[in-house]
């Protein structure tokens, strides 16, 4: 009911505007073109000024509003998006300053140079120096723009350093797959056809040794604070993406064509929760890939922790091998097996405990 | 129709009005209704026809996004009677996922190349050029017919997708495989996706049609007199429209061949390990994804560039004239654009930084795209001097010039932040990036085609549209776009992604709820605004006050030269003759200089 009365008024409001307008060329007509094209002159002249001067208060008062609910307010959480956000703040100061500057230039033109019958134009078709002004200024800004953006982005999207967290990172439709490689340090081999949801989500090739200490996790990754996290990134279907907001990164996850992307937590998660005053925070895998009708759902967690907090989450994995292959496990293995391989797994614990203390 | 023509005729001059009563009038009609207003050959006629139908798409590609904003704005709201309108794709009065992501694909798709590159470029290139030009109509008049009707039935299938089973294509406008390859990954890329590739191709067929027909006419079939440096500048961007097109429309097209042979017959261009739930692992190996992305924006960037010229011409001419001066830098305007067109071709990359491109490449492409905000700067800055010290007349094609280069400038500013692979990847995909291309190429186009719509509505239909609708049009649209776009940066900002359906379940996001419901709410009202000015127009076809004269705005253009309503043919005589550029606007005293008069012996030298 109320949706029809909504219509019925604006429709009403629609007609007054129309009968409005209408009128208003009647009397026009009545005026003399003349006249009246000089009033409306002047209205719409003084409108341009006001439009300025509540624009330019408008963009202000956004900012008053929405500053506060974006990143910025508590900076990168990464090492390397700190350059993102120190160059975001030369860029804005340039483009904020032109954008003003050109802005008051025109509607303050429009509202000055209003028709007037006692004006004379100036002609003024074209001045050179005027022109390689404008030609050679901005041409000088964005080259310094430029090389700045290049010098990051160079130093960000460059080798990662050799001590860092490797770890595999999977889109699929709709969810995120994570694979560490165990206490060899190697990702095992994996190919597409071996692919079955129930066991082997990644599609592992068991023959290959070096995947059988490989823990797969999903949903959720965990990552150490200050220590550089290179993260793998591929797909099982179509293209999705890895944001990863708080961090200022990004790098799309394509089927058959591995990309990388790394970067270095600056604080744990815990710690953000703190700083921020948000029990609840989290950092957030959006994709940023349309990806199909559950992309908007397509989220995944990064945890970052210390590295003691890691060490003892670690320790907690188990193999994705022996979740494919539940007899394989040690630990549900016949009773006569059993000591050599519970040496064995404590063996695994201590590799992955070593290799990361020691980065 | 017809013999308020010969009515309409108040020219002193008695021969145009015989010559034109006979080329209309009944008792000779050797034009039948279908021939003059159906499969027309007349370039005026034709331009008709595709502003016309690019309003219709307008109104269905804005009417969905005001659908899909509704979802946006509202999300834990139901409204029932969306069930009565889109049944099972709004059950419980709640838009679907399938039913949101269609909308926001098909809105793109619509917008981009029915209304903004077939409604401006296809209404404008094909009313002015012959007309600026001095022609009497186009290289092949027939040519143009098919282009128009290609592009009418690519808007058949287009249209004829929405009510298919599995829904329209709804993998967002740039249709990237593997996702629009694969019904099995997403129902809509099912029949809805085969029907979107071939609209998509009949429409390619369209713009090459009309844009090879454009050059040959500018080329070729100027008036005596009308070197290229002295043509107007619409023309001059029309022209470099045109040949962006021709170049890069083909290559979009070899995309879209391979995708078909992709979808339907087995190859793999486009893909390789690929596992997908409930089909299982595909026989596809040692494909790229990639591939595609980089035919899809060797026209995709390219695009953006044919949507924007002809605003960037129609607004340089109605800036100058409006002003009473001269337009500032012409050689500079013409060079500027001739320069955007060529880095068209060379920036694509940079919509692709973040695909894994090697960072090598992609700082190649950093450097080319910031290079193209050389030419737009010189472009703003002579429009600015263009302003100065003239004596403004705010006619509301005057308004919408001065919105578009006022949007022009907020949204090419933010293409310096997005150019910057650096910052690109923290901005690529969010809300800021829907900010930046809505308010630079969406919104300002629109600018420029409103502005183009007011300026020539005379030319077109021998009558004015309505000056306060106008104006009561501008200012709630400029006000509404920037109050619609300007807070998605800050939404960008905080990283909140593109294309999302719901973002109440994200920590990150879900802090905008409310700037959500306000810009949708401004939406709304933005919408019916535009309602308004169809109104407007489709009342002053009829009803509109009468033109009087024929030179309304006091232009120095060849097609203020023809009769009110100039028949097939433009002029009744003689084409005139062309003795000067076209913006001779306050020299030597004189308020304008039309391009018809010979230059006076005592004519200062500039």
């Amino acid at each position: 009911m109320t949706m029809y009365l909504v219509i019925a008024v604006v429709i009403l409001f629609f007609v007054v505007i129309f009968q409005i307008a209408k009128a208003s060329e009647y009397v026009a007509v009545l005026k003399g073109e003349k006249n009246s094209k000089l009033q409306s002159n002047k209205i719409n002249g003084f409108l341009m000024i006001v439009f300025l001067v509540i624009g330019l208060v408008g963009v202000w008062y956004c900012n008053e509003l929405y500053y506060g609910k974006t990143l910025f307010k508590y900076g990168s959480a990464s090492v390397q998006g700190e350059k993102v956000d120190s160059m975001l703040w030369v860029t804005i100061a340039v483009t904020g300053s032109v954008f003003i500057a050109t802005q008051i230039l025109l509607f303050w033109f429009a509202y000055k140079y209003q028709e007037k019958p006692e004006r004379k134009v100036f002609y003024f078709p074209h001045n050179t120096n005027l022109e390689l002004l404008w030609t050679v200024v901005p041409a000088i800004v964005l080259t310094v723009l430029v090389v700045i953006g290049l010098r990051n982005w160079f130093s960000f999207t460059g080798e990662a350093p050799k001590d860092a967290l490797v770890i595999e990172v999977t889109g699929k439709q709709f969810g995120w797959i994570f694979r560490y490689p165990g206490s060899d340090n190697q990702l095992g081999k994996k190919y597409y056809k071996n692919i079955d949801n129930a066991s082997n989500s990644l599609g592992l090739v068991w023959e290959d040794k070096t995947t059988h200490d490989d823990i797969v996790t999903e949903q959720t990754v965990y990552v150490v604070k200050e220590k550089p996290c290179k993260f793998i990134i591929g797909s099982r279907d179509v293209i999705h993406d890895v944001g990863l907001s708080q961090f200022r990164m990004k790098m799309d996850a394509v089927p058959g064509i591995p990309t990388t992307m790394w970067f270095t937590p600056k604080y744990t998660t815990k710690e953000m929760q703190e700083r921020t005053g948000n029990p609840n925070f989290a950092y957030e895998i959006s994709c940023d890939q349309m990806c199909g009708n559950g992309h908007y759902s397509m989220k995944g967690i990064i945890q970052v922790v210390t590295q003691a907090e890691y060490d003892e989450w670690v320790a907690k994995q188990k193999p994705y091998y022996f979740s494919a292959f539940p007899d394989k496990e040690p630990a549900t293995t016949k009773p006569a097996t059993d000591s050599t391989k519970k040496v064995v797994v404590s063996a695994v614990i201590a590799n992955t405990l070593k290799s990361n203390s020691k980065i | 129709m017809s013999s308020e023509v010969a009515l309409d005729i108040h020219s002193g001059v008695s021969s145009l009005h015989v010559e034109n009563q006979s080329h209309d009038s009944h008792v000779h009609h050797h034009e039948t209704f279908i021939y003059k207003y159906v499969f027309s050959m007349d370039h005026k006629m034709i331009a008709k026809q595709f502003l016309i139908t690019g309003m219709f798409w307008a109104v269905l590609g804005g009417l969905m996004s005001v659908l899909f904003r509704l979802q946006l704005g509202y999300p834990d709201s139901t409204f029932p009677w969306l069930e009565d309108i889109l049944g099972k794709w709004a059950k419980g009065g709640h838009i679907t996922p399938e039913a949101y992501y269609a909308l926001v694909t098909t809105h793109g798709t619509v917008l981009v190349f029915f209304v903004l590159t077939a409604g401006l470029s296809g209404t404008f290139a094909n009313f002015l050029i012959p007309l600026q030009v001095g022609a009497r109509d186009m290289a092949s008049p027939f040519m143009n017919m098919l282009s128009f009707w290609f592009f009418f039935i690519a808007g058949i299938v287009m249209l004829s997708s929405i009510f298919v089973e599995t829904g329209p294509f709804s993998g967002g406008w740039t249709a990237y495989p593997p996702l629009s390859a694969l019904g099995d990954a997403s129902p809509g890329s099912k029949t809805g996706m085969d029907l979107w590739i071939v609209s998509m191709a009949l429409f390619v067929v369209s713009s090459l049609l009309g844009g090879l027909n454009y050059i040959a006419t500018v080329l070729n079939m100027r008036t005596k007199g009308m070197s290229m440096t002295r043509l107007p500048l619409t023309i001059w961007a029309l022209f470099f429209t045109a040949v962006l097109g021709v170049l890069s429309f083909p290559v979009l097209f070899s995309g879209f061949i391979l995708l078909i042979f992709d979808r339907n017959f087995g190859t793999s261009f486009y893909l390789s390990d690929i596992f997908v739930n409930g089909a299982g692992a595909l026989p596809n190996e040692g494909g790229s994804a990639i591939l595609y992305q980089h035919l899809f924006w060797f026209l995709g960037h390219p695009e953006v560039y044919i949507i924007l010229l002809p605003a960037m011409g129609m607004v340089s001419e109605i800036l100058s004239t409006n002003s009473r001066k001269p337009i500032f830098g012409y050689m500079a305007m013409i060079g500027s654009m001739f320069a955007i067109a060529i880095l068209a071709f060379l920036v694509w990359a940079h919509h692709m930084f973040v695909t894994g491109l090697n960072p090598f490449l992609g700082s190649i492409f950093v450097l080319l795209t910031l290079l193209i905000a050389v030419p737009s700067a010189i472009k703003v800055f002579n429009w600015l001097t263009t302003l100065w010290r003239g004596n403004i007349r705010f006619t509301p094609a005057m308004m919408f010039a001065i919105g578009f280069v006022s949007l022009f400038i907020s949204g090419g500013l933010t293409g310096i932040w997005l150019g910057n692979s650096a910052l690109d990847i923290h901005l690529h995909d969010t809300y800021f990036v829907i900010a930046h291309f809505h308010i630079v190429m969406g919104v300002a186009s629109m600018f420029g085609m409103f502005a183009g719509i007011y300026h020539w509505f005379p030319k077109m239909y021998g009558r004015y549209l309505n000056n306060t609708l106008g104006y009561v049009h501008f200012w709630i649209t400029i006000v509404g776009a920037y109050l619609i776009f300007w807070p998605m940066h800050y939404e960008g900002l905080a990283g909140m992604p593109r294309r999302y359906y719901d973002y109440s379940i994200w920590e990150s996001f879900k802090q905008f709820g409310d700037l959500n419901r306000f810009i949708s709410t401004v939406a709304m009202i933005v919408f019916a605004t535009q309602i308004l000015f169809l109104a407007n127009f489709f009342y002053s076809i009829f009803k509109g006050r009468k033109l009087r004269s024929t030179n309304p705005w006091g232009s120095n253009t060849l097609e203020w030269t023809t009769p009110i309503k100039p028949g097939h043919g433009n002029w009744p005589g003689e084409i005139p003759e062309v003795y000067r550029w076209a913006y001779d606007y306050g020299k030597d005293g004189h308020d304008f200089i039309s391009q018809t008069t010979p230059i006076g012996a005592d004519e200062s030298v500039h």
